[in-house]
């Protein structure tokens, strides 16, 4: 069984113009211990997809509006906010996309992963203090003993970045989600933070959802990886596979817009960009949702959406291009 | 690590037929409390305006032994003390109370405008020394402060314009000059963010001389914002005017202000209420419905809620 | 933290100068001289008249005069009343506490209604609590005080004749009924004040928390599985006070409007009430000083909010 099943979910949005479909019928699963990457342009809607999860989108205006979310075998659709909170950084932890805006300027970073503790395990404030103490420094960082009293703005982006993560696995949750953690933050810093993580993974064990519009991210630390395009997933396969056979036009167009510094100079092709910009996903046309885009757009992809269907062991996309050939 | 971004440049979509001032009047109708204010407020200034074509009764015809009467066919609003028209008298201390109000709103967005230009366009030691000014001005008592001007000025107008006259000057001169610095905050602010936007720098590199780009190309970009300011004035002006006459110190006996009719009503509260209730209700629907008048435009001009 | 105070106080100091310097030129601007209206009053005998004009410099240059005359302000020399026939500044010590007592009472009673009513409202925002306390809040604010001081009179002492509507200084009782009779007295004047500030901070509350409420911090306190009770008063509110104190540092010049037209409505023996008294009766060395007291309790106020600032806020106060 694994350890998170995403089936159908729709998540909406309430706007003035209209009903904004962020995520509309994904189907996402993450087995125990192992990393997920789910991939895709700025409003694709990965991020409505991570909040959904523990509903930390805002409601209203958001609202999820189908589907189910089975944790351990437990829907999380139908509990409250207030249920919730047993299961949040408890079972599930989540590090965000900003480190220097996730964190409460007001507190120190030891009270702020000390209150996460102490809201789900049974320790006294020493102990508390002791964990958190332990956690900076498996996050490495430098004399963590003194910088537990220090505040957020006494931190650099990639310190803090460090911060998140000791705060999101403070609690050993069985699942990190991690929100494009490395976005915000300096080339260098970033392969620092993902190795990091990667190394917090193998200490701890837990499932690791990073979603991430890089591919070389994805290359890097995926073992199987999720494609999405406006609010749907079009292509899923386990990491080589994807690489190396790619199937859907976008997976190939997102694979084909990667620089190349591998390949020497006459083997060097010019770095194509995918044309035009994600659909606004209010009243969407019917039919594949990435058809305007799309080179190999024959009249049925406008007419009717592609389904989601297996094309290889574990290997899933959603094309008409697959049904012709 | 390679890495990428997708996000490519939206395209806007197109309106037809847009035009800035219908997207506002749109949006401030979608205000429904400002809508009801400014039909209110427009109802007000005609009665104040046409009223003493429609009511020609005296304001100063004293009838001591109608004194004190509640409202009635022949007084609809009642009378005061010496038999007055009390609807009258407010019919023509309403033109007094509303124009002290625009009046002084016209100074404080002049100077505040002047001084917040200034502050915004030099780079120097003069637009420091006009900010510590500013944040001074904030820092005074303003009623203290009012009160001590008009008992130091007041004889001394008064022998120049006459004591209506004379008073009229003062107050607003003192209302406005008191109450310039949020304005002249708003335009420095608009000036700091506008001066380095391209459309005046493209201005700039055209040859337009300083005054041109800022009559141009600022000040009407900084016209949202000020005519808000300018609206909230309005209603403290009215309510500075009204605090001074109510305090026995603002216009004198025979100029019924709002505030001064309610002075005069205040020591008779348990035989004639409503002497009180009529000004005092007259100053909080003009008050309120220019507040509410100020909230539907700050919807209304406020650029970034757009979309 | 101790130095950061040390240096708002230093940064208070010209603040207070440059007030005294705006109160020091309109007294040399107006006309027939306020200074020498003394020295010339011929109710004054010669030889004060010759004392005083020796002690403000009349004569002086204006620079001159203005250093005497901050001199003797800043020794708490402000000279005599003739009307009251004793010192100002004795004057002025009998009626600030009275005036302090309403205008702390009021700002508590404000603090009282404004947190919490503008907390809830903006957790809630758009519900009908929230419209209801925005539409309260709006009228509040539009009511100027002498309207609400008149209609509470009309309600609470005509009408229902609760309480009384003059404030007394000599009450005749002592101990228990004493002080509640202080209480009672205090109601009207207290709401009066009380509520007006209460409407203009319940929105600056609210506005406050709802800037806050959508920023990302709050959300990873959410995903910590705080609750919802303790994410809003330790993460939200927390940092919503930052601005909200420098808002209502913001208003309290026009609190101090608002406690005058309130003492003198109810004849509280402040110094707001002293103020418009002694204007009545020509008294300017008391206008002067009940003024710059007033300029000096902004100040003061403002002080003490830059200090709660720091003091809410480690950004500052480290720096």
């Amino acid at each position: 069984m694994a350890l998170l099943d995403i089936k159908g979910l729709k998540t909406h949005f309430t706007t003035d113009a209209g009903i904004l479909q962020a995520v509309d019928g994904v189907d996402i699963s993450i087995n125990r211990g192992e990393t997920l990457c789910v991939v895709g342009e700025s409003g694709c809607g990965k991020t409505v997809t991570a909040m959904s999860i523990l509903k930390l989108i805002a409601m209203p205006p958001g609202k999820i509006v189908a589907g189910e979310i089975m944790f351990e075998g437990r829907d999380l659709v139908p509990l409250t906010s207030h249920e919730l909170d047993d299961i949040r950084a408890k079972e599930i932890g989540f590090i965000f996309q900003e480190p220097m805006t996730s964190l409460n300027p007001v507190l120190t970073i030891g009270e702020q992963i000390a209150e996460s503790l102490r809201r789900h395990e049974a320790v006294t404030k020493k102990q508390a203090l002791e964990r958190t103490v332990d956690m900076l420094k498996l996050v490495q960082i430098p004399n963590a003993a003194g910088r537990v009293h220090h505040y957020p703005h006494q931190f650099s982006g990639g310190m803090r970045q460090r911060v998140m993560i000791a705060m999101a696995l403070a609690c050993r949750p069985k699942l990190v989600i991690a929100d494009e953690p490395t976005t915000a933050l300096d080339v260098t810093i970033q392969a620092q933070i993902l190795d990091l993580l990667q190394d917090m993974k193998e200490r701890f064990g837990m499932a690791v959802m990073l979603i991430t519009h890089a591919m070389g991210v994805v290359a890097e630390t995926a073992q199987r990886v999720v494609v999405m395009y406006a609010g749907k997933v079009v292509e899923e396969a386990p990491v080589d596979e994807l690489f190396g056979n790619p199937r859907h036009p976008y997976t190939q167009g997102l694979i084909r817009s990667i620089p190349r510094i591998d390949l020497d100079a006459a083997h060097k092709t010019r770095l194509e960009a995918i044309g035009g910009s994600v659909p606004i996903l209010i009243n969407p046309t019917p039919g594949c949702r990435f058809a305007p885009r799309c080179k190999y757009a024959m009249s049925i992809c406008t007419e009717r959406e592609p389904r989601l269907r297996e094309i290889a062991p574990g290997h899933r996309m959603a094309c008409h291009l697959g049904d012709a050939s | 690590m390679a890495g990428l971004t997708l996000a490519s440049p939206s395209a806007e979509p197109q309106r037809r037929g847009y035009s800035p001032w219908r997207e506002t009047w749109r949006r401030y109708r979608r205000h429904r409390p400002a809508v009801v204010s400014a039909v209110l407020l427009l109802l007000l200034i005609a009665a104040v305006v046409l009223g003493p074509f429609a009511w020609r009764v005296s304001i100063s015809d004293m009838d001591v032994v109608a004194g004190l009467q509640g409202p009635s066919l022949a007084h609809p609003f009642g009378t005061d003390d010496l038999g007055q028209d009390i609807l009258a008298r407010m019919i023509y201390g309403g033109r007094i109370s509303l124009a002290v109000g625009l009046a002084a709103m016209l100074v404080s967005v002049f100077v505040g405008t002047l001084i917040g230009a200034l502050a915004g366009m030099s780079r120097g030691a003069l637009g420091y020394a006009l900010m510590w000014l500013t944040d001074l001005f904030l820092s005074l008592p303003q009623l203290p402060l009012l009160l001590m001007l008009i008992y130091l000025f007041r004889d001394g107008l008064k022998a120049v314009f006459g004591p209506e006259g004379g008073i009229f000057i003062l107050i607003v001169l003192v209302i406005g000059g008191l109450r310039w610095m949020p304005v002249a905050r708003l335009v420095r602010a608009q000036f700091l963010s506008l001066r380095e936007k391209e459309f005046v720098e493209a201005a700039r590199a055209l040859g337009a001389s300083p005054v041109r780009q800022v009559v141009r190309h600022i000040l009407p970009n900084a016209l949202g914002p000020v005519i808000i300011a300018g609206t909230i004035d309005v209603a403290a002006a009215i309510i500075a005017e009204s605090t001074l006459s109510f305090l026995g110190l603002g216009f004198p006996p025979d100029t019924p202000t709002w505030g001064r009719i309610l002075y005069d009503a205040k020591d008779f509260l348990d035989i004639g209420p409503h002497w009180a209730l009529f000004p005092g209700g007259a100053i909080f629907i003009a008050v309120v419905a220019i507040n509410f008048i100020g909230d539907g435009l700050r919807d209304a001009l406020d650029a970034r809620k757009v979309i | 933290m101790s130095q950061y105070v040390l240096r708002r106080l230093m940064i208070a100091i010209p603040s207070l100068l440059g007030i005294s310097l705006v109160l020091f030129i309109v007294l040399a601007l107006a006309p027939g001289d306020p200074f020498g209206e003394l020295a010339t009053n011929p109710n004054v005998p010669p030889e004060v008249q010759a004392a005083l004009r020796a002690k403000f410099g009349l004569d002086d240059p204006i620079y001159l005069r203005y250093l005497h005359w901050l001199a003797a302000m800043a020794q708490g020399d402000w000279g005599f009343s003739f009307v009251s026939r004793m010192n100002v500044d004795t004057l002025i010590l009998q009626r600030l506490p009275t005036t302090l007592y309403v205008i702390g009472s009021a700002q508590l009673l404000a603090l009282a209604i404004a947190i919490p009513v503008g907390v809830y409202a903006a957790t809630r925002p758009y519900s009908i609590f929230d419209q209801i306390a925005n539409t309260f809040a709006f009228i509040g604010f539009s009511l100027p005080t002498f309207f609400t001081g008149i209609l509470f009179i009309l309600i609470f002492s005509v009408k229902l004749d609760w309480l009384p509507f003059v404030y007394s200084t000599d009450i005749k009782a002592t101990g228990i009924p004493w002080v509640l009779e202080m209480i009672r007295q205090a109601i009207m004047p207290v709401m009066v004040l009380g509520l007006f500030q209460a409407a203009s901070m319940t929105r600056f509350v609210r506005s406050a928390m709802l800037d806050v409420i959508r920023l990302d911090y709050v959300t990873t306190a959410r995903a910590k599985g705080l609750g919802q009770a303790k994410v809003i008063v330790k993460h939200v509110m927390r940092n919503a006070m930052i601005p909200v104190v420098t808002l209502i540092a913001l208003q309290m010049p026009a609190v101090f409007g608002g406690a005058i037209v309130t003492e003198q409505i109810f004849r509280i023996p402040g110094i707001g009430s002293l103020l418009i008294s002694s204007i009545l009766a020509n008294d300017t060395p008391v206008v002067m000083a009940v003024t710059f007291v007033f300029a000096c309790l902004v100040v003061l106020f403002n002080l003490i909010a830059d200090v709660l600032y720091g003091w809410l806020d480690p950004r500052i106060s480290f720096r």
